[in-house]
């Protein structure tokens, strides 16, 4: 669940801004040098692009908390592409769900973006790169997709709590961090793990067809 | 064989924890607002969706869609692999 239209103040949402555009921008034009360099990637992009779309359209009861809230779907773009590209791509689904769905906002774009296509993914990417040459491929993946979108979701906690502390500096925003981890988080960790699932199965299956997915996989 | 398995898996305990559980499925956005408006109930969004579905029916109607548009790209090109491995094997 994205952080709601108007619900960062300006100048924090200036601030996450400032902090995604160069990231989305230098995503973009990475991926454009990747479909250059080898034009069989810009089929794959396509699908790492769908797949973001498809899961943060689901919005999936969590049976630990009692509410409902999306898997965010960056999990297979980020093992195929990396996280600058993941930046680029998740931004698409955002805007889709800010403009024509009221989901997310335009003001908070910035923000959404920095959780679900910069930090989340990012820290994704990290997990798997320690991991890749010791286990499958399918359970590096489930790995990359699981905290990708469960950090996703720690972040959009921080961001609200930097905005909201509930009292001054960091005591105040940690107990505010703490109020939203209990919302957010703890609502995430059942769909976190139904998301690396589906990840792991669609790179299970990647692989199966396309003999050159698992060298862009380790690369 | 085996992902119709594990999706039908995870359909059905979603199914049962419907079942077991009474809770009001909200959206958790929803809860992150109302506990904006505990941290500071003085705080005013500043700024309103420039366009919102005007129904429910129809906010359900577009996120089907997006997941529709990202079905069909996935199984496009999950096909098309498949298609080109068969007949390069052919």
């Amino acid at each position: 669940m994205h952080i709601a239209e108007g619900f960062l103040p300006p100048g924090w949402a200036a601030f996450w801004y400032a902090f995604s555009l160069p990231v989305v921008a230098y995503g973009a034009y990475k991926a454009k040098k990747r479909i250059d360099e080898d034009p069989k990637s810009k089929s794959l992009l396509a699908v790492a692009g769908a797949f973001i779309f498809v899961l943060s359209a689901l919005k999936i009861p969590s049976v630990i908390t009692g509410s409902c809230s999306h898997p965010t779907g960056t999990g297979i773009a980020v093992v195929l592409f990396g996280p600058v590209i993941t930046a680029f791509l998740s931004i698409l689904a955002l805007l889709y769900q800010a403009l024509l769905l009221a989901h997310g906002g335009i003001t908070t774009l910035g923000a959404n973006t920095a959780s679900m296509g910069i930090v989340g993914p990012f820290v994704g990417w990290l997990a798997y790169s320690a991991v890749r040459n010791r286990i499958d491929v399918k359970i590096a993946t489930f790995v990359a997709a699981a905290i990708a979108d469960w950090v996703t979701y720690v972040v959009t906690s921080f961001q609200l709590a930097l905005a909201f502390p509930s009292g001054v500096g960091l005591a105040g925003v940690m107990a505010s961090a703490t109020k939203f981890m209990a919302i957010f988080a703890v609502t995430q960790v059942p769909l976190a793990v139904i998301e690396g699932v589906v990840a792991a199965l669609l790179i299970g299956y990647l692989i199966q067809v396309r003999e050159d997915v698992v060298a862009g996989v380790t690369a | 064989m085996k992902a119709v398995f594990i999706i039908a898996a995870i359909v059905l305990l979603v199914f049962l924890s419907q079942l077991t559980l009474s809770a009001e499925w909200t959206g958790a956005d929803e809860q992150a607002e109302l506990a904006i408006s505990d941290i500071n109930p003085h705080y005013e969004p500043w700024f309103s969706p420039i366009w919102e579905p005007p129904s429910g029916e129809i906010e359900t109607f577009l996120f089907s869609l997006q997941a529709a548009i990202g079905a069909l790209l996935i199984g496009y090109f999950l096909g098309y692999y498949r298609g080109i491995r068969h007949a390069r094997n052919a």
